[in-house]
């Protein structure tokens, strides 16, 4: 029995964010070096701003602008910085209440170690040299020593009104796995390396599953008896393909197709060549074709046998 | 009285939806699905305060990249210090949503529920987040079209429909859209020949038999049966409900019709004492994102014999007009904020029967369904809502 394989997965995806309008003038409002915040119906000032009242459920609009400097209120060093984090050098995350806020910001605090960080210290913002509107112009913040501590400053009203605001921000977002495909692909997978398609049949309702999953979903038992079948098969429908598909080399117009191999008690997919599209038909008998490289058939093409009758394979559409 | 004998008859009382578009680039996703919850709670005549827990539905968390959204909308849904749920049942899981919260008020464990669905699909690209490259496995050579066409040739074949039956469909479908000030596509130039002559995508699909990529929501208010009795605008009793699924392949799955799809008909219109669903349904509210999907569920639901659901769309059964209308509101075909589809289906039906549908009313609509579908065929979800107490 083969070892199971795997693969690293990356998943990665430049998300948009439409910001809306609380948003919009906060990050904006940081590109100009302002930080903004929000007065609740109950007089609080929450920074960042959300839109929505946490209590009252309202629809928060009251914009004020907040000091940059403000106090320690909880914070976690972190020795041992990761990739795309905010600093390269060991920093303290930290939640900072600027004066004039209720609330606390998260955000990260430039220190040469924990023993110079503690809850209560007064700390100030260092802007980014080049700002874009994102709270990454927050560089990070930095010690402000305790002189400044009488700055109470109360929270100011602001429009949110500035030129050119930002009103989308794109958010990249990478995630890497480890995938596993489990013992039964694996199995599969050995086969298809010698060039056999071995499906594994379900020992209760004695249907062969290609590729096999391991289990029959139907009956919910496991599946161990593999069953060779193929390698030729008949195409049960199609459809003709006319628009390229996203990261895929074949040319248009093709045909993708359900192939039912000879044996398989359920289609499987592939796409069909050797003959002008316009051609294929339900039932055309196919058998694949493989290249040197490939880890599947690199299509099916017609073997020349008389076409299957429907009655053969309506079971399987 | 039945006291605390059986289930709590469910009312929708309350019903909201944005004005879906391709984009709403002007608000947030709290934003967006704010929209959608004011619009049902003033439809309603409630406020925040009366609503006792929040359901929510979307579908991947891919489509805009926000793991968990519904932890961050609590604020902007008035449930903070109240429970929220969420549902996930890929594009049927606006109608599993809905279910859910019946089932919250249908059991006494609350009384007025706030359900929502939304997706906001300008954030990401729903056909990338469908697609991810799989390790070892082959790719799906086709896309979300090339994925349903070859079921929809499956359909022709096995039917003997004519190949001219898709088009009518799409071409009713944006016609009644044009009469719904929500729906995405207002194509005021639409006509048969234009919607014929549209490219081929996945031949026998054609572009304009396709939904569009839209940013949406919708909500709807539910409670119990005092609630519903003592609300001040008309409201949707709730007469049957039921969810079923099935994996998205196996051997012996009838991908024309699934089983699922069959049963779950069967139990929503068992609990709603149906058994002509043709007769006695007024207006119907499916899932078809690709228009021969109209046909095949008019079959898979019951409404026409095995082989002869394209006869009554081909027969204009199924138009705003017909005596089985289908998607007055111009369905999927027209709206597609995916998450909230399906709940968009299950609120047009409520809208029928409480006769607020405007300007796509069904005359007299007294009993209408709702259908919501999802993955490979897989997810089904169904309500039926009358304007009748389901015990009267």
């Amino acid at each position: 029995m083969p070892e199971p394989l795997t693969a690293s997965l990356v998943v990665e995806f430049p998300f948009t964010r439409s910001l809306g309008p609380v948003q919009s003038a906060f990050l904006t409002g940081l590109r100009e070096r302002t930080v903004l915040g929000v007065r609740t119906g109950d007089g609080r000032v929450l920074v960042p701003p959300v839109e929505y009242d946490p209590v009252t459920a309202q629809e928060l609009r009251d914009l004020v602008e907040v000091g940059t400097t403000g106090t320690v209120t909880t914070w976690a060093w972190n020795p041992s910085p990761r990739p795309q984090q905010p600093m390269s050098t060991p920093f303290a995350w930290v939640l900072v209440r600027l004066d004039g806020a209720d609330t606390a910001l998260l955000h990260v605090l430039d220190a040469p170690g924990p023993e110079a960080v503690r809850t209560g210290m007064r700390v100030r913002v260092r802007w980014a040299e080049r700002r874009t509107g994102a709270v990454t112009d927050i560089a990070c913040f930095e010690p402000a020593g305790d002189g400044t501590a009488a700055a109470a400053a109360r929270a100011a009203a602001h429009t949110g009104a500035f030129t050119e605001p930002v009103t989308g921000i794109t958010v990249p977002a990478r995630l890497e796995y480890t995938y596993a495909p489990g013992r039964a692909q694996s199995r599969y997978l050995a086969g298809l390396a010698e060039r056999r398609t071995l499906g594994e049949r379900c020992p209760s309702c004695r249907k062969v599953y290609v590729p096999p999953r391991g289990a029959c979903p139907t009956c919910g038992v496991a599946t161990e008896e593999q069953v060779e079948v193929g390698p030729r098969g008949t195409v049960t429908t199609y459809c003709i393909v006319n628009i390229k598909a996203k990261g895929l080399d074949i040319e248009v117009p093709y045909v993708y197709a359900h192939i039912a191999l000879d044996g398989a008690g359920l289609a499987l997919h592939g796409r069909i060549g050797g003959i002008p599209y316009d051609q294929v038909r339900m039932g055309l008998r196919v058998e694949p074709v493989w290249t040197s490289d490939g880890r599947y058939p690199d299509h099916y093409r017609p073997t020349g046998e008389p076409d299957a009758d429907y009655d053969t394979y309506k079971e399987l559409l | 009285m039945s006291a605390v004998h059986g289930k709590e008859p469910v009312a929708v009382v309350g019903v909201g939806q944005t004005h879906h578009t391709s984009a709403r680039h002007d608000v947030s996703i709290a934003g967006l699905v704010r929209e959608a919850a004011h619009r049902a709670l003033v439809d309603a005549s409630m406020t925040w305060a009366d609503v006792d827990a929040v359901v929510i539905g979307k579908a991947p968390d891919f489509f805009e990249g926000v793991m968990m959204p519904e932890l961050y909308l609590a604020d902007a849904l008035g449930a903070v210090g109240k429970p929220v749920m969420r549902v996930h049942t890929a594009g049927s899981v606006g109608g599993s949503t809905a279910l859910v919260a019946t089932s919250l008020v249908a059991a006494r464990v609350h009384r007025t529920v706030l359900t929502l669905a939304f997706e906001k699909q300008s954030e990401s690209n729903a056909m990338w987040g469908l697609s991810l490259p799989v390790p070892f496995q082959q790719p799906l050579l086709a896309g979300a079209g090339g994925f349903f066409a070859p079921h929809v040739r499956a359909y022709m074949r096995r039917t003997g429909a004519p190949d001219t039956v898709g088009a009518l469909v799409a071409y009713k479908d944006r016609r009644n859209a044009l009469r719904n000030p929500y729906a995405h596509l207002h194509e005021k130039d639409i006509t048969l020949e234009k919607v014929r002559s549209s490219p081929m995508l996945w031949d026998p699909i054609r572009y304009s038999e396709t939904c569009p990529s839209s940013d949406g929501a919708c909500a709807m208010v539910l409670t119990d049966e005092a609630g519903g009795r003592r609300a001040p605008g008309p409201v949707a009793w709730v007469h049957g409900g039921a969810m079923r699924s099935e994996p998205t392949m196996f051997a012996g799955k009838d991908f024309v019709s699934p089983r699922a799809g069959r049963d779950c008909a069967a139990d929503v219109y068992r609990q709603a004492g149906i058994t002509d669903p043709r007769r006695q349904i007024d207006a119907v509210e499916m899932y078809v994102p690709f228009s021969w999907y109209e046909p095949m569920w008019l079959e898979n639901l019951g409404f026409a014999q095995e082989g002869e659901g394209w006869k009554l769309t081909e027969s204009g059964v199924t138009e705003l007009d017909g005596d089985l209308p289908v998607n007055p509101s111009g369905g999927v075909l027209s709206t597609n904020p995916i998450g909230a589809s399906g709940m968009i289906r299950f609120a047009e039906a409520a809208l029928q029967v409480r006769g607020t549908a405007g300007g796509h009313q069904v005359d007299g609509a007294r009993l209408a369904l709702g259908h919501a579908y999802g993955g490979g065929s897989q997810f089904f979800a169904m309500w039926v809502v009358g304007s009748g107490h389901p015990g009267e």
